[in-house]
Formats: structure tokens, C-alpha cells, sequence
């Protein structure tokens, strides 16, 4: 018995790899805020680009931090706290053209914001207001997928029909999927890898490898890195620091070009870390420990971007100082446009079923609507 | 006038629609060069070429997924899961995100995705191959649910569920792919039936037989054989399952007094149930008899030998038009 219980333990820490295949993370940007320099990944960028980058981080946790209020507040029913995942979805949100698509689950309100999203938009979804609603021709940023990893099928499925529509090529589009680590145990996700991989589709893969699906560690997904699975599917897969925006960046404008030009898919790890509970209604003190959080915060997306724009001389105070005080009046803007947010009329709950005309829902309709206005009169009497 | 059979009416009617409409797309497991088990859409690839008519991975999560992708890009896929049983795989693509998709976006997305389903038993099949799971796509909003009866059916029924905006699941009674009968093929389809209206094929004053798919054929077979007997029974192939065509139900029940649902789905929890309650509750002075339901047990479905027992048959119709009679 013990002779097979180690057996079993000594499997699941095999190194298919051989001890050298340390598994390499793309780093533009250290923790430090020290900028190093990559071969496959050069990347400049102005002095106003990287303040655009700082603020857009800057900006996201500060909605993020007014939802999380808003719900503890009774104005939200739930949120989905992007809480140290800002540099994996503000760098790649930013390496996205404006005709690309990009598939999000439901905590990608940080490429929500590259897109052009109104932040109130993802409100009305955790407020109980609707079930998302935004237009996605819009901003070219779908709505929320909140069953795990379906919505990479549906990636792959429209970056089908860029090539059917001839769009790969110079001048081509591509689609982006947003998915998380527990996500990559999904069948649709493996799904996804198998059409896309077939196909040569125009799709990549983003996912934000937060270490933690909802209380489970990344070991109950998966023996090994997430970016590995990629070749066995039959295209690049790569690691990069997800709290390293520079990377993120960096890394996903060369596979959304990759995916344009036709040259298929790519998965990209973003090695990053949910800083926060999974939702509000979660509490990740009953199964991780608090010294794992410390030692991420270290690590943290906003503070490296501080420094390296401190450090290079590119920003002074009065930035960062101009940069705090929009972010309060964008939380504020979200705090207002919460609580004026009206309840929709319950009758509405029969719009947008079906494109035709339905008896059923006319007739259940009717029923509700008479039913309502029973109340109405018993009042006036 | 042409006669086809079941199967060759539904290819017919998809070469139309991809002739029509160059965003129509064809994909499943083995529809290209073998044109299908059921060779439904046996040459389409030959004619319209492998980026229309889509020999997909064997995953039918992944059929579905990527037709909605598809949709959303503005095609108007058309897939084919090869056995009612196949299809519960797709199960979460099709109710959490095909059919809630233009409600979740405030009518901003429309999916107008077909998904062709040969289903029902009699075949000899081995299991999962037999089965009618029609019921679980009724009880989901956002969906169309239709089943077609027989070839005249199957041509109008493609093409209309094709164009239509809304997801459409489409049944097809794999067991009478190979019944023949009159089809019109050359022109278009402006005197068909709409999609979700029921189609009665026999008139009668004594009791109203309501069935779809596979039991149509077996209907049509009951109201002869009763009429020898000196009943009068009016025949209604359903067409649509979501939505009922209630008016014309009532109608025909008003006027009769008695009414016998036939599927072959099991009755507990069925498009029967439904049709009870509503009879029940509008036509209420009008019956002469509880409404009756035929269709399968609440058993999984049985080994195909023994599955004459399960599956409604000419004679369990007549008993229960006889057991309707009697009341």
C-alpha cells in the first residue's frame, strides 16, 4: 500500500520535460520595474503609450474596487473581482484592432474597458438588471460567458467565418478567447483547441492562469504548465507574466498578427494571480494561505508600471496624482450610474425570446400584464 | 409534382437553401463525401464545396459551439447531429447559449441556427440510436421545436426553419426516411404551410388524433382502419412542438368532443401532457373524454427487440381511440 501511494505521488510530480524544461515566462517588465528586453518580443512604446497603459490599469481596479463596494452594499447581487489580473487583460485588450472579436467569460471587465465598454454595462449584469445586453457589434466585445469555457467555441466558430469571409491576410481579423485555468479542464475548451487546430483558425487563446478555480489550486486542473497543452494540439503555446502588461502586450499583438496573416492559432498563458475571493460570495481564507497573497503582491501589475515610469523619468507626481484623481471621478460615474440604474419593467421579461412573433409568450404575456393590473385596481378602490 | 422520399425531399430542400442564401452552411460528422448516414445530404459538398458543407471533428459540443461563433459572424449554419442520443453532449451549447443568446442581448444577437435531428425507434438499432428527446427542447425558451411527417413536409419545413431567425430543432423520423410520396419542387414555397402551423391530413367529427414525426404515418394508418369501423377521426400532424399550434388543436377538439395524442416519446412529462392540460383548460365543456395519450413507457429505451412493445403501433391507436370511445 505505501509502496503504491508513493508510486502515485512520484507520477504526479514527474517532469515530462526532463529537470531542465523549467517552464520559461516572457518578462518585459520586472516586478521591480525594471524593463529587460525579449528577442521574439520587441516592443516600443512612447512615453504617453505607457502612461495611456498605467491609467487604463489604474482605472480598472478603481471600478473593480467601486463594484466590490457597490455589492457589499446591497447594490449588486455578485461580483467578479479582476483584482490582480489588470495587466493580462489591459495588454492584451490593447493588442486588439479594432474589427478583431474578442470572447470574454465574466471578469474580463479590464479588456471590457479597452473595448469601449461602459463600465455600467457589466453592472447591469451583477445588479440583476439584465443578463449583459451591451451590444457586442458595438465594440466588437461579446457578452459575458459565465458557463466555463463555452464561449472559446464560439471564437473559434467566428474566426471561422473570417476565413470564410476571406478576412485572413494583410489587412486580416482575428478573434481572441478568454478563458481561466479551470476553464482548460473543460470539454468545449479542448473543443475549441481541436476545431481551431483543424481549421488553422484565425483564434487566440488567452487564458489568464489566475492559480485558483474558485478554492481549487491549479494542480487539480492540470500536472502540467497550461502552455504545454498547446502542443499537443498542434499549434505554439506560450507563457508570459500576466502581471506584466509590457508582456501581455507584447505577446498577444504578436499572435493576434500571427492569427490575422493565417498562420492558425496560438495559446497564451498569462502567468498572473486572483488577488481577491473568487466572487464576493467566496471566502479564499478557508482554503489558501494568506502568505501565497503576500508574496503575489509583490509581484503586483499597477506598482512595476509606478516605478518603471518614475524610475525612466517619464512621469512625476502630478501624473500619478492626475491619474488617482480620475479614477475617483470614474468610480464615482459607475456609483451614480448603479443607483440610478431603474429596475426594468417586469413585462420585459418576455421581450427578445423569439426574432417572430410567439403566441405562448404573447398569451403569458397578457396573463402577467392583467394579472399586474388586478393589484392596480384593488388599489384605486 | 415529384415523388421523394423523406430523405432526398430534405436534401432537395438544403440544396435550395444553400442555392438561395450563400451565408448557408452545412456541418456535422460525415455530411461531406459520404453525404451523411442517412445520405441527407448526400452531393452538397461535391456541389457547393468543403468550406459550405463542413465535415466537422467527431464532438457535437464543438458542432454547436462553433455554429453559434459561425452565426454570430452572420452565417446561417445548419447542423446535423447524427442520433437523437449524440445530441446531449451539445446539450449546454444548445440551452445555455443557442436558445438564451437574443434574450441575454436584448435582441442585439439573433442565432439562426437549424439543428437537424434524426430521431425516434424502429429501426433495430442498438441504444442511443432510438430515442426522442424532442420534449427537453420544448421546455427550453428561445428554441423552435419541429418535427416533420412526411417528404412534402420535410422540403418546406428545411427551408423555412433555414430562414427563420430564430434556432429551430429539427426533427427528422429516421425511420420513414424512405417513405415516398408527392412533392413540389419547382416553385417556391409560398403555399406551404408556416412553419408552426399543424397540417390536418384527415377530416373527421368523432375524435381528433394529434401526432408528429414517426406516428404520422402510423396516424393516417389508425383513422383508415377506424373509419371501416365507422369512425369519423380527424388526423393532425403537429409539425411544430414550440410553438403549439393551439388554435388549430382547439378547434378540432371543439368539434369533436375527443382527442388521443401519439408520440413516441414517453407520455410522462410529454408534448401530450401539455396538450391535456391545455385541452383541459379550454376546451373543457367540449370533451366527451379524458384526453388520452399514446407513446412510450417510463422505461429508458428498450432493446431493439423487443421494442415493437414500447413504440405506439396502428393497434395501441385504435385501443386508445376505442378506451376514448367508451368513457
Amino acid at each position: 500500500m505505501a509502496v503504491k501511494a508513493a508510486g502515485r505521488a512520484a507520477s504526479r510530480t514527474r517532469n515530462h520535460d526532463g529537470p531542465e524544461a523549467k517552464p520559461e515566462l516572457i518578462q518585459l517588465l520586472t516586478p521591480e520595474g525594471e524593463r529587460i528586453e525579449h528577442p521574439d518580443y520587441p516592443l516600443e512604446l512612447s512615453a504617453d503609450e505607457i502612461k495611456a497603459l498605467y491609467r487604463d490599469l489604474v482605472l480598472v481596479r478603481r471600478i473593480d474596487f467601486e463594484a466590490i463596494a457597490l455589492q457589499r452594499q446591497g447594490e449588486l447581487g455578485i461580483w467578479a473581482s479582476l483584482l490582480g489580473q489588470e495587466a493580462a487583460q489591459v495588454g492584451s485588450g490593447r493588442a486588439l484592432g479594432p474589427r478583431d472579436m474578442a470572447f470574454p467569460t465574466y471578469r474580463e471587465h479590464g479588456v471590457a474597458w479597452c473595448r469601449g465598454l461602459d463600465p455600467a454595462k457589466l453592472l447591469e449584469l451583477f445588479r440583476g438588471v439584465s443578463h449583459g445586453g451591451w451590444d457586442p457589434k458595438a465594440h466588437n466585445f461579446h457578452l459575458y460567458t459565465i458557463v466555463i469555457g463555452a464561449q472559446t467555441l464560439h471564437a473559434t466558430g467566428y474566426a471561422m467565418g473570417i476565413q470564410r469571409d476571406g478576412a485572413v491576410g494583410e489587412d486580416g481579423e482575428a478573434a481572441i478567447a478568454y478563458f481561466g485555468d479551470g476553464a482548460t479542464s473543460q470539454g468545449d475548451v479542448n473543443e475549441a483547441f481541436i476545431w481551431a487546430s483543424v481549421n488553422n483558425a484565425p483564434v487566440v487563446f488567452f487564458c489568464q492562469n489566475n492559480q485558483w478555480a474558485i478554492s481549487e489550486p491549479l494542480d487539480r486542473q492540470t500536472r502540467i504548465p497550461l502552455y504545454r497543452r498547446a502542443a499537443g494540439f498542434g499549434f505554439p503555446g506560450l507563457r508570459v507574466d500576466g502581471n506584466d502588461v509590457f508582456a501581455c502586450l507584447a505577446v498577444t499583438r504578436k499572435a493576434m498578427h500571427a492569427a490575422r496573416e493565417g498562420q492558425g492559432p496560438t495559446l497564451i498563458e498569462a502567468y498572473t494571480y486572483r488577488m481577491g475571493a473568487h466572487t464576493t460570495t467566496d471566502d479564499p481564507t478557508r482554503y489558501r494561505l494568506s502568505a501565497e497573497l503576500e508574496s503575489w503582491k509583490l509581484k503586483d501589475p499597477i506598482e512595476r508600471v509606478k516605478q518603471y515610469l518614475i524610475r525612466s523619468g517619464m512621469a512625476q507626481e502630478d501624473f500619478f496624482a492626475e491619474i488617482a484623481a480620475e479614477a475617483d471621478e470614474v468610480g464615482n460615474r459607475v456609483r451614480t450610474s448603479c443607483l440610478e440604474m431603474p429596475d426594468p419593467d417586469p413585462l420585459s421579461m418576455f421581450d427578445n425570446i423569439y426574432a417572430d412573433a410567439n403566441a405562448l409568450v404573447a398569451d403569458e404575456r397578457a396573463q402577467l400584464a392583467s394579472y399586474l393590473s388586478s393589484f392596480e385596481q384593488e388599489g384605486a378602490r | 409534382m415529384t415523388t421523394l422520399t423523406l430523405s432526398r425531399a430534405l436534401n432537395e430542400g438544403l440544396r435550395k437553401a444553400l442555392e438561395n442564401d450563400s451565408k448557408v452552411l452545412i456541418m456535422g460528422e460525415d455530411v461531406g463525401k459520404l453525404g451523411g448516414v442517412f445520405r441527407v445530404t448526400d452531393g452538397l459538398q461535391k456541389d457547393f464545396g468543403e468550406d459550405r458543407v463542413i465535415d466537422t471533428p467527431l464532438a457535437e459540443s464543438g458542432i454547436i459551439g462553433t455554429a453559434i461563433g459561425l452565426a454570430l459572424r452572420g452565417y446561417r449554419p445548419v447542423c446535423e447531429i447524427q442520433f437523437d442520443g449524440f445530441v446531449f453532449p451539445a446539450f449546454d451549447q444548445i440551452v445555455s447559449q443557442l436558445a438564451k443568446m437574443a434574450y441575454r442581448s436584448l435582441g442585439n444577437l439573433r442565432l439562426p441556427i437549424t439543428v437537424r435531428i434524426p430521431f425516434g425507434g424502429g429501426i433495430g438499432a442498438v441504444e442511443h440510436h432510438s430515442e426522442s428527446p424532442e420534449v427537453l427542447f420544448v421546455h427550453t425558451a428561445g428554441l423552435r421545436v419541429v418535427a416533420c411527417g412526411d417528404p412534402a413536409d420535410a422540403y418546406a419545413m428545411i427551408q423555412q426553419s433555414i430562414s427563420c431567425d430564430d434556432p429551430v430543432i429539427f426533427f427528422e423520423p429516421k425511420r420513414r426516411y424512405w417513405d415516398k410520396s408527392e412533392v413540389d419542387t419547382s416553385g417556391g414555397l409560398a403555399d406551404a404551410p408556416a412553419l408552426d402551423e399543424a397540417r390536418t391530413l384527415a377530416t373527421g367529427d368523432d375524435l381528433t388524433l394529434l401526432c408528429y414525426g414517426p406516428m404520422v404515418r402510423t396516424c393516417v394508418e389508425a383513422a383508415t382502419a377506424a373509419r371501416e369501423e365507422g369512425r369519423s377521426i380527424e388526423v393532425i400532424n403537429l409539425r411544430s412542438l414550440s410553438p403549439l399550434d393551439l388554435p388549430a388543436i382547439f378547434a378540432s377538439v371543439r368539434k369533436t368532443g375527443r382527442c388521443v395524442v401519439v408520440h413516441e416519446a414517453p407520455v410522462t412529462g410529454g408534448i401530450g401532457a401539455e396538450i391535456a392540460a391545455r385541452v383541459t383548460q379550454e376546451c373543457f365543456y367540449s370533451l366527451e373524454a379524458p384526453v388520452l395519450r399514446v407513446g412510450g413507457y417510463s422505461t429508458p429505451y428498450p432493446p431493439s427487440r423487443i421494442e415493437e412493445h414500447y413504440l405506439p403501433d396502428l393497434d395501441r391507436v385504435l385501443d386508445a381511440v376505442d378506451r376514448s370511445f367508451a368513457f
